[in-house]
């Protein structure tokens, strides 16, 4: 009686577990072609000479010493620094303002967060399309503006001062969808952690620092995440708007190594470069992961946190 | 940190029968107007100059000042730009490979979420965890083996590299599915399976069914991300006739039978961008809901 009953039970969460396989089979299969099997193989072949035609020859750590030698390779990850440096910050910042400032009840207030989100609905090449023209020196809608002002406006990404600027400035037009990620963040503030600071006496400013900020810190732990993966990889810009000039201003590293592979066809240099991207993405995403309890505060904390607040303030 | 109070006076906080808080409270809220009048202004300027210089003449376009008003509006300048280059043919590639994508996206996804959110197998977490770090993963890595390997297929030149993976998932999207699957109540499942659905037909007609507003995000986020994609119809598509309108836009600008014709380019532009700018004004309250709700889980 108990074995059959045992084995009963074993059939039934076997039959379990191969339907589970069946349905995660479409998964299992997409992660195993498309991103371990070529992670793997990425691998292989950035130790190797392979231009596609002939087969790959095993040349050691050969393009990592090249790559390193490389002084196209230092400037474009040094480019790409500034411009994830400068504009995922900045970014961060603006689209937190915006999101506060959207998060009012107010009349229309719903037509303003759709206009604010527009820009973010309409990415690669469109955008890049226009802004290349609104940074136009001559007859720009920038220069233009500036123009009103009595400003006599550089000329943006012709001049290879301003070209990574006008890029990092052009990058802040799209925050919509981060501000969209940090609005939801602020309607899940808990009233009462207002209310009781309030009692506490505090100001509004110290509101926004004791409350918002900490309630606030896993949305901007996951922006701050997403916006580091997302500007190391920045590719479209540069290759539509600037080319990656002038003089390489713009010459972005993923811009390098989509030239790398695909008009030199170095595949096995390109491959390097992947990975040596890759581990400085994997490398930044898991500092910024280690230094979050210090600052990251989640939902089993919010009671202490609650108190802490109201600690502060007191 | 005017907007911090506001935040919380509106949030319900009760308004004190203050005199002083009232003309506070109205000044902060004509402050507020302010901001965001002039935040919309330049938002919006980039695209009131684009429609505008769209329907300029050549020869008004460099006209300094810009007038913002052409005069004589040129409709003509889009019957141009689409016959300078073979739009229609592009935007045909485009939703060829939009629809195909969105049928392999929204089938393997929620396909394969359901097991992930509702079975047990060993190892099942392993795989969810190994799943969802693979969003880290730059796209450079992947794109020189994902070349190759294309190529060694002979699909370089087809829409298959770019439709073919969306049939076995994305992380993303599974991600998204597996938390609303997560939220629908067991019972309905349980009642499905005591009235002899296998899983296959409780995923079909209980799954599914509850889940639409998920399905519909996806299907919204998918489309326009297939739609401005970029990078991948550059790297797999070589021949002409086969670019999309991401790619022929971009060729548009440099060529020498358009180049710089700005008034065709910008009339491009806006037809390039119609598609996705429709389907949000239609979509999004959907799709609002669905960023909110991955930006809370993420």
């Amino acid at each position: 009686m108990m074995t059959s009953t045992r084995s009963k039970k074993l059939t039934r969460s076997r039959k379990e577990a191969i339907d589970c396989y069946v349905f995660m089979s479409p998964a299992i299969i997409g992660l195993l072609v498309f991103t371990l099997g070529p992670i793997l193989f990425s691998a292989y072949i950035s130790f190797t000479d392979y231009d596609i035609l002939s087969t790959p020859v095993w040349v050691g750590l050969q393009n990592y010493v090249e790559l390193f030698q490389d002084k196209f390779f230092w400037h474009s990850m040094k480019i790409t620094f500034i411009y994830a440096g400068v504009s995922v910050p900045l970014g961060l910042v603006v689209a937190l303002l915006l999101a506060m400032l959207l998060n009012q009840t107010l009349k229309g207030i719903y037509l303003f967060r759709v206009i604010y989100y527009l820009p973010a609905v309409i990415s690669g090449v469109a955008v890049a399309l226009l802004w290349k023209w609104v940074f136009n020196p001559e007859f720009g809608l920038l220069n233009w503006f500036l123009g009103l002002f009595g400003i006599q406006g550089p000329a943006w990404i012709f001049s290879e001062q301003w070209a990574l600027p006008s890029l990092i400035l052009m990058s802040l037009w799209s925050v919509g969808g981060s501000m969209l990620i940090y609005l939801a963040g602020l309607q899940g503030i808990p009233t009462e952690l207002y209310e009781a600071a309030e009692i506490d006496g505090a100001n509004r400013f110290r509101k926004f620092l004791s409350v918002t900020i900490p309630m606030l810190s896993p949305v901007i732990f996951f922006n701050l995440v997403m916006g580091i993966i997302g500007s190391i990889q920045v590719f479209t810009e540069g290759y539509v708007m600037t080319a990656g000039g002038p003089n390489n201003s713009t010459l972005f590293a993923v811009l390098y190594l989509y030239r790398q592979a695909f008009n030199y066809f170095s595949m096995g240099y390109a491959s390097a470069f992947a990975w040596v991207l890759f581990l400085v993405i994997l490398l930044l995403t898991l500092l910024v992961f280690r230094s979050s309890p210090m600052w990251v505060f989640y939902e089993e904390q919010k009671g202490g946190k609650k108190s802490k607040a109201r600690g502060k303030t007191a | 940190m005017t907007l911090s109070s506001n935040l919380s006076s509106n949030a319900g906080v009760a308004p004190r029968p203050k005199m002083g808080k009232r003309l506070s409270d109205r000044l902060t809220a004509a402050f507020s107007y302010a901001l965001l009048i002039a935040g919309a202004i330049v938002i919006l300027a980039p695209f009131a100059w684009m429609i505008s210089t769209s329907l300029k003449r050549k020869i008004d376009v460099y006209v300094f000042p810009p007038e913002w008003i052409p005069d004589p509006i040129q409709w003509g300048n889009y019957a141009e730009a689409l016959t300078t280059f073979p739009f229609p043919l592009y935007t045909l590639n485009s939703f060829t490979i939009v629809v195909f994508v969105l049928i392999g996206t929204l089938f393997s996804c929620s396909f394969s979420s359901y097991g992930f959110a509702r079975l047990r197998a060993p190892g099942k977490d392993l795989i969810f965890l190994v799943l969802l770090s693979t969003l880290m993963l730059p796209a450079a890595v992947t794109m020189v083996p994902l070349y190759l390997l294309f190529n060694r297929l002979g699909w370089i030149d087809t829409f298959l590299p770019l439709i073919v993976p969306s049939f076995f998932g994305s992380a993303f999207f599974i991600f998204l599915m597996r938390q609303f699957y997560m939220g629908v109540p067991k019972e309905l499942e349980d009642a499905a399976r005591i009235d002899g659905c296998n899983a296959y037909s409780t995923w079909l007609r209980i799954m599914v069914p509850m889940t639409k507003p998920v399905l519909a995000t996806a299907a919204v986020f998918s489309f326009m991300w297939t739609w401005n994609d970029f990078m991948g119809p550059l790297i797999y598509l070589t021949d002409e006739s086969k670019r999309t309108i991401a790619l022929g836009l971009s060729y548009f600008q440099g060529s020498a039978r358009s180049s710089p014709e700005l008034h065709l380019l910008m009339a491009a532009t806006i037809y390039s961008i119609i598609p996705c700018v429709l389907l949000f004004f239609v979509s999004q309250k959907v799709f609002v809901k669905g960023i909110v709700f991955t930006g809370v889980k993420g």
